[in-house]
């Protein structure tokens, strides 16, 4: 398996040669988040394209072809655009929040999108409670659209922040809950071990079966709702509140939260394949060792982005086929069948590690 | 309906005055058959006579009050009525003397719509209605001076372009009068400061165009709508009084843009029956043919925007997509795709296309078939299910009081089909049931539209086979004037009863031109249907009364 | 240097309409001759501007219809990369004044243009935009929308076809093609109100509001 942490040890190692190590790790910290904020962008792009492309492909119309070949430069265009478009000051905001606001989401954003484990030793973020560091900084979010609310100082954006805070804070639960059930499966919180165990014993899905599929499927759902993304976006709710909480940010800021919700998408589908679908875990079939190790030739990184671009297209094809809920209806799923399912759920994933019910490909 | 009517030749006032419309008494020359003759009633006494046609003969539905100004005479109102029970219709005038101050009793507590109906007419011409609770203008800004549709008001000169942008005042006055004949004035509080207020529109999404509402919320929840209208009021009645008959119907294609056949229709069939001009039987299939094909797409489109109000984007785009189609049959024959300018007075502006039969033929079994699509991926979807049904519930009681027709008040069980009630064209001679609900909410609204496409495919289906040969467009004096009289004829329209009331004094232009809007009975009724419902109720609710703000503003 | 032609795909620059005019605006934006570093640079971010028109949702009448069908499945705006229609106008790029402007509409379409963030266009959809079009001798319509907002392209129709909304937004990249950012003036079309008298009649509404 190809394994990342040979070549980072080996850059330190040379680095430490030829320089004091708090210079190297200076470096190497610059280093990272240079690598970070390109590859936070370069998903941006491809994510804003495919999900263009792939409604398009549902709605029986072509999608961007036009700006370089099929629409390929559409985003960058538009990245341009963003940059360049003015930032409107407005004379009864509060200027402070209100410009605060993008940058805490954006923010969070990049927190979460630093914990995925990217490849075997790719991990930037990853120490012993990772899952619980993720939820925290992931939650971060919510601040910055119920600032953008208030910040704004008009009515939609407040509305729309409050239906945001109601729902963010209410399916963080089930997220919480489906994390908790395959914390309960695998015994640890560390990103990096939860995946290498997948490497080991095969994928969580597989490995906690019936109670992990069930915490798959609340998560998908959860995740969604987390995301902002229809059919949950009440909170921006186009066609009720023109754009929800960012009704009155414009250029760049608004380009920020424009990112953060595709990213966002990126992230949850991400964790998805990190705990449920094994990370950048190769697919293994118990007894083929042939296979197995055909598979293992793939890099990790391909696996992990694999799948969780495969998670994304469900999602999205959840977003481009289903109305708009409502806001009861939102609580309600959450209050009335998430989470009491997710509960019910860890019960039975408990049961089954104490019974030692799980499959164990190995 | 029209057939109906009691011909009968104006009477002098003071005879007419005390009796409410008698049968008919045989008048010298046979006039048309859609002449409306109105019982002139003393505006003290109206109010009673009101009461007493709705009580005791039924009239339970009033369909149209038409503000006018009779120069010398004064001001006035015409009131049409129509019992939902025995089908009859009754007219009735009362006539505001005073020019300078004219009062008239209101209405509006009898029937809902009147409230509306009579702001119009305040707001055109002037005309205070005393106990009526909200006297404002409704169409114009709250700062204009004069009243447009008075004949002496010249609106240009005293209203220049202003661009300062309204403040909407909370407060509304209503005006009474004591016995002693003297007028007082009461303040009313429209929205208290304590009201979290929030407007939707003039620009929002989900308006279907320049409507404002005016939203007092209690949270997510709705304590009270204010309509303001008037955003895209284009004067088309003042125009209207400007232009001679055939230049009138270029207008009507602008107004309900999603039912330009019908409006047409109707204005054609009101000059055409006044004039005595009789059209060939080919004429009358395509009319019904092409209105029904109006009906297909009105009702497509009606679909497309619920949805896309709902957040279900991709089924907005199924809905348009097989829109195209309809658009493409009328391209071919009438040459546009919005504003067809097809129907003419006396006839049609062309001959069907020669491919026109085979593609329609083709179209409805393509229709049949997609419209299971919009079941599957919309209809049927149990967010769908869960945000529309018991939302918005209108009872029967509301929507005959609020003037409610077509599609939302036969959801609610109000059968008011004018294709049935008072068939035009080839309606007679075709079957088709008229789609009834009970349930009155927001899901029996949506399913009875896609009901009606099917009947609609059914009708197009008997005629297209059947259309006679015969000449498209009947020879007509180039000058069309028309016997002096007042004139009603209305046909279905896409979201109601569309009627065309004439006044004329024998010109070649109308002395008065007023349409039965099919939209602002909806408007006016949105407050009824959105009261403690939520704000995204108000989007499923809003959606599903489907109206067409120019056809409202005019 | 001369300033390049804009090529917009599969239009060849012959075939488009009223090269005069288009031409006569080149020539004014670079009345002071062309430098070529900030050319390439304005290049640049006239391509990103010009492929990314963001429409505003704003439509009064018929013409909103037409608009719609534009953007749905058999017209697909999209192709061009203008189908991310926004609903607040602060993120929009271009307002397409779909239809009639009656005199009480009128300033919320002053406002609503005001609203947008620079650079942002105009896009006089129809006969009713342009001149007030069949209701041009009525009491309550504006004749033309140029009469209160800058007007950069008019596509001519009632309402025009699909094809001509396509068309007019073809021209209006072009013009954006044209325009520069850095150095000279990047705004051609003069205001026919002026912001500030608009500003201090509301102003005064507002103090006599609070005063009340």
């Amino acid at each position: 398996m190809f394994d990342l942490q040979n070549w980072t040890t080996a850059l330190h190692e040379w680095m430490l040669g030829i320089l004091p190590e708090w210079a190297a790790i200076l470096i190497e910290s610059v280093l990272v988040a240079l690598i970070i904020i390109t590859l936070y962008a370069v998903f941006a792009i491809v994510l804003i394209y495919l999900e263009r492309k792939i409604c398009a492909f549902f709605q029986c119309r072509l999608g961007p072809n036009r700006v370089g070949k099929w629409g390929l430069l559409q985003v960058f265009s538009d990245v341009f655009k963003m940059l360049q478009k003015e930032i409107i000051r407005m004379r009864k905001s509060d200027r402070f929040l209100h410009d605060l606001a993008p940058y805490l989401v954006v923010t969070a954003s990049m927190l979460t999108f630093a914990c995925l484990p990217w490849n075997k030793g790719g991990h930037i973020i990853d120490f012993n409670i990772g899952i619980f560091f993720m939820l925290a900084v992931s939650s971060i979010g919510v601040v910055g659209i119920l600032l953008a609310g208030l910040g704004s100082n008009s009515k939609y954006p407040m509305i729309g922040a409050m239906r945001a805070g109601a729902q963010l804070i209410s399916y963080e639960i089930s997220i919480g809950l489906t994390m908790l059930t395959m914390v309960a499966l695998t015994g640890t919180m560390q990103i990096s071990e939860i995946v290498q165990q997948q490497y080991d014993n095969g994928w969580n899905i597989i490995r906690g079966h019936i109670p992990a599929l069930i915490a798959f499927i609340v998560y998908l759902i959860a995740g969604n709702a987390e995301c902002n993304r229809g059919p949950f976006d009440l909170p921006e709710g186009e066609s009720e509140l023109t754009a929800g909480y960012h009704t009155e940010y414009s250029g760049m800021h608004f380009g920020y939260y424009y990112l953060a919700e595709y990213l966002n998408l990126f992230i949850a589908a991400g964790i998805a394949s990190t705990i449920f679908l094994g990370g950048w875990a190769p697919l293994h079939i118990a007894g083929l060792d042939g296979f197995n190790g055909v598979m293992d030739l793939i890099p990790g990184f391909v696996w992990f982005v694999g799948k969780t671009f495969f998670v994304v297209l469900l999602l999205m094809w959840e977003r481009w086929t289903f109305p708009r809920l409502r806001i009861d209806h939102i609580l309600s799923l959450e209050w009335k069948y998430l989470m009491p399912i997710s509960l019910f759920n860890l019960l039975l994933m408990a049961l089954v590690v104490v019974l030692g019910l799980g499959i164990n490909i190995n | 309906m029209e057939e109906t009517i009691q011909n009968k030749p104006v009477k002098p006032q003071a005879e007419a005055a005390a009796a409410p419309a008698k049968p008919a008494v045989v008048p010298e020359a046979v006039p048309a058959e859609n002449l409306v003759v109105s019982t002139l009633v003393e505006p003290e006494k109206l109010h009673g006579e009101m009461l007493r046609l709705k009580n005791e003969e039924g009239m339970d539905f009033l369909e149209l009050i038409t503000g006018e100004d009779w120069g010398e005479e004064g001001l006035g109102c015409v009131y049409n009525l129509w019992s939902t029970t025995t089908g009859k219709r009754a007219y009735i005038k009362a006539v505001a003397k005073d020019r300078e101050n004219p009062f008239l009793p209101t209405v509006s507590d009898l029937w809902d719509i009147a409230n509306i109906y009579e702001r119009e007419v305040f707001d055109f011409y002037g005309i205070r209605f005393l106990g009526h609770p909200d006297m404002r203008r409704v169409f114009l800004r709250e700062d204009w001076v004069g009243y447009p549709m008075r004949k002496d008001d010249k609106p240009e000169e005293q209203n220049d372009l202003r661009m300062n942008n309204f403040v909407y005042a909370d407060k509304t006055t209503q005006y009474d009068c004591d016995a002693d004949g003297q007028v007082h004035e009461t303040e009313h509080i429209v929205f208290s400061p304590e009201d979290y207020v929030v407007n939707i529109g003039p620009q929002h999404p989900s308006t279907h165009g320049v409507l404002h509402f005016r939203v007092a919320l209690e949270g997510e929840r709705i304590k009270k709508i204010d309509p303001i209208l008037g955003y895209i009021h284009r004067g088309i009645e003042k125009l209207n009084e400007s232009y001679t008959y055939p230049q009138t119907l270029a207008l009507t294609d602008r107004m309900d843009y999603l039912g330009a056949m019908q409006s047409r229709h109707a204005l054609c069939m009101a000059i055409e029956k006044a004039a005595g001009i009789e059209v060939s039987e080919r004429v009358q299939y395509v009319r019904t043919i092409m209105d029904e094909l109006q009906r297909i797409d009105s009702h497509i489109l009606f679909f497309s925007c619920l949805c896309q109000d709902m957040g279900a984007t991709t089924a907005f785009l199924y809905g348009f997509r097989d829109r195209e189609r309809v658009l493409d049959i009328f391209e071919e024959t009438c040459g546009g795709r919005l504003i067809l300018n097809y129907n003419m007075i006396g006839g049609l502006a062309h001959d069907i296309h020669p491919d026109f039969q085979k593609h329609v033929k083709a179209f409805i079994p393509y229709m049949r078939k997609n419209i299971k699509e919009y079941y599957d991926i919309f209809i049927n979807n149990v967010i769908a299910r869960n945000r529309l049904i018991g939302v918005g519930v209108l009872s029967k009681e509301d929507v005959i009081s609020g003037g409610c027709t077509g599609p939302t008040g036969r959801a609610s069980g109000w059968s008011n089909d004018v294709r049935k009630h008072a068939p035009y064209a080839t309606y007679d001679k075709v079957e088709f049931s008229e789609v009834l609900r009970t349930e009155g909410d927001s899901y029996a609204r949506l399913l009875n539209r896609m009901d009606e496409i099917e009947q609609s495919l059914h009708i197009i289906e008997q005629l297209v086979d059947n259309i006679p040969e015969g000449t498209y467009q009947t020879k007509t004096k180039p000058i069309i004037k028309l016997p002096e009289g007042t004139y009603y004829s209305a046909v279905e329209g896409s979201r109601g009863e569309f009627g065309v009331f004439v006044e004329s004094k024998g010109d070649k232009s109308p002395y008065r031109m007023h349409y039965r809007s099919t939209g602002l009975p909806l408007v006016a009724i949105m407050d009824k249907a959105c009261r403690d419902e939520l704000i995204a109720d108000m989007m499923a609710i809003n959606g599903t009364l489907d109206y067409v703000v120019p056809d409202i503003d005019r | 240097m001369k300033p390049k032609r804009p090529k917009i795909k599969s239009i060849p620059y012959e075939e488009f309409k009223d090269n005069e005019t288009f031409e006569k605006l080149v020539e004014e934006l670079n009345q002071n001759g062309v430098n070529v570093i900030v050319r390439k640079l304005d290049d640049l971010l006239d391509w990103g501007r010009s492929n990314s028109l963001w429409p505003l949702t704003f439509a009064t009448s018929c013409c909103g219809i037409e608009f719609m069908a534009v953007c749905a499945a058999r017209y697909d705006i999209a192709r061009f990369g203008f189908e991310v229609t926004r609903n607040s106008p602060r993120q929009a790029d271009v307002i397409l004044v779909n239809g009639t402007i009656t005199h009480k509409m009128a300033p919320v379409l002053r406002r609503l243009y005001d609203q947008m963030a620079d650079p942002k266009y105009v896009v006089a959809i129809g006969g009713c935009a342009i001149a007030g079009g069949p209701f041009t001798k009525s009491y309550h319509v504006v004749q033309g929308v140029d009469k209160i907002i800058p007007v950069d392209v008019y596509v001519p129709g009632c309402p025009p076809r699909p094809e001509s909304f396509l068309y007019g937004m073809m021209q209006l990249q072009r013009k954006v093609k044209a325009e520069n950012f850095f150095g000279t003036t990047n705004r051609k079309e003069k205001s026919p109100l002026s912001l500030k008298e608009i500003r201090k009649q509301e102003d005064e509404i507002v103090k006599n509001q609070e005063q009340a």
